[in-house]
């Protein structure tokens, strides 16, 4: 792990993926370490609001990769798979849109991060083969609740937006409520499976 | 309970508090007033606590009518002094476009109480989390005052001067002098900057590597360049995170600039010496 010092009181620390990332993530909510802000991403996780960072660096020394299956909640999320990348999708995986499906609903996911949006989960657990490219120039509006694939990523688009991610289909879960005890539906750590209905 | 009757509004106003905090993982960007000693030194006037929220005017334009009497403050854009004023029953209060600066704030005895969402009554206009922009025809609910209002206060006042930076995380990935070439460059405020971002024209610095950065945590007050070279300031509403380099870091006591410079004015940057901030 590499740490940088981000302005006076942040420091970003670099890790090899977005498992490892979410697992130091995770330790650090658990211990309690001393930051307003926690926040994983594909490589790196941001302490920022920190105090006192040398003794932030002091303790992240101490951390090594604990190489556990994240254990967050698992969240089902019903899926009606009419999106209008589905064919794209299929030639690209080699397969057709029953093959897709099936595919994309075998794999357990796990809440990488959040972004784009509030509520914005990069859902991990697709085989890099399987990666997709973004479309060439984003559509100006996707519903919300369309559920995409963007690289080997997937991600449920809570709140309409414009977006590149290839759409398989769409779901009624609502991702992304403020005025719930837990506003994002999928936050970091968070399991995930697709269901097809 | 009080409240203000919005008669007119100029081109943005906004309830901001101090942010919201601790969200950034879903997420959530921080908001917040763009000019905290500002928005501090109109609650402290009016006898609030720090984490009242006031309003937020971008170019003056704000004009609301107070259905009880109130203790109120205008701070800010071109006004480094200020008073609590008493706001009578009945009465208007205007907030013209200042001469100079960009951002005024308003702040009442007892707080612009719009319900809090998420722990916070500020307004985030990237994802439009929290309270509704404040309209011609809106009804702002005031709180209890909580402290006697002072009339005068003797704060601080910042001085302004080139944005102090520090050397960002990702520095490496532009030219080896991109850092001093930075502090050694005059930059203009361009027009589409707002409260996501102090956008820059001027000279580009040149990237060492092409490929991408993948998604990263952004801080507020973070240098970012994009692939234009034209380096942007993060401020209140910034994206949680991004994937472009962050060559430099601004230090948090000269943010408060970033919400009062104007589109065409002259911005520096100049290194930040190690130990206390204050200038």
């Amino acid at each position: 792990m590499q740490l940088h010092a981000v302005g006076r009181s942040a420091l970003l620390a670099e890790v090899a993926d977005a498992v490892e990332a979410l697992d130091l993530a995770t330790w650090a909510r658990s211990v309690g370490v001393d930051a307003v802000e926690v926040v994983p991403a594909a490589r790196t996780v941001l302490f920022d609001g920190v105090g006192d960072p040398a003794a932030l660096t002091a303790r992240l020394d101490g951390w090594t990769p604990s190489g556990a299956r994240p254990t967050g909640d698992l969240v089902e999320i019903p899926v009606v798979y009419d999106g209008p990348d589905l064919a794209f999708v299929a030639e690209v995986w080699g397969t057709d849109v029953a093959g897709v499906v099936a595919r994309h609903g075998e794999v357990e996911y796990v809440a990488a991060f959040c972004g784009f949006a509030p509520g914005f989960s990069y859902l991990s657990g697709l085989p890099l083969e399987l990666a997709v490219p973004r479309l060439g120039s984003p559509r100006p509006r996707v519903a919300p609740g369309s559920v995409g694939l963007a690289g080997a990523w997937c991600g449920v688009y809570p709140t309409a937006s414009p977006g590149g991610w290839r759409l398989l289909g769409r779901t009624d879960a609502n991702l992304w409520d403020p005025s719930r005890d837990r506003p994002a539906l999928l936050p970091p750590g968070t399991r995930v499976v697709f269901v097809p209905r | 309970m009080t409240s203000l009757h919005v008669l007119a509004t100029g081109p943005l106003v906004t309830v901001q508090d101090r942010g919201r905090l601790g969200l950034a993982h879903l997420g959530v960007a921080r908001g917040g007033a763009l000019d905290g000693p500002a928005a501090g030194l109109a609650n402290r006037l009016v006898g609030n606590d720090e984490d009242a929220a006031v309003l937020e005017v971008l170019l003056g334009g704000l004009e609301l009518r107070a259905d009880a009497g109130c203790w109120v403050a205008v701070t800010g854009a071109g006004r480094p002094h200020a008073r609590a004023e008493w706001l009578a029953a009945g009465a208007t209060l205007q907030v013209a476009a200042p001469a100079t600066g960009l951002r005024s704030y308003v702040a009442v005895a007892g707080g612009i109480a719009v319900p809090a969402v998420l722990g916070s009554r500020s307004t985030d206009t990237l994802a439009w989390v929290g309270p509704d922009r404040v309209l011609p025809g809106a009804v702002l609910p005031v709180g209890e005052p909580a402290g006697r209002p002072r009339a005068l206060d003797t704060p601080r006042t910042p001085t302004p001067g080139p944005l102090r930076v520090r050397r960002g995380p990702r520095a490496d990935w532009l030219s080896h002098d991109a850092f001093e070439r930075l502090c050694a460059t005059s930059y203009v405020v361009a027009a589409d900057s707002d409260r996501i971002g102090l956008r820059l024209d001027g000279a580009s610095l040149p990237r060492r590597r092409e490929d991408e950065l993948p998604s990263e945590g952004m801080v507020l007050g973070a240098v970012q360049v994009p692939p234009s070279g034209v380096p942007i300031v993060f401020l209140a509403d910034h994206p949680p995170t991004g994937g472009y380099p962050v060559l430099a870091v601004v230090e948090a006591d000269d943010l408060w600039q970033c919400a009062q410079l104007r589109p065409g004015e002259g911005v520096r940057f100049t290194p930040a010496r190690s130990g206390s901030s204050t200038r």
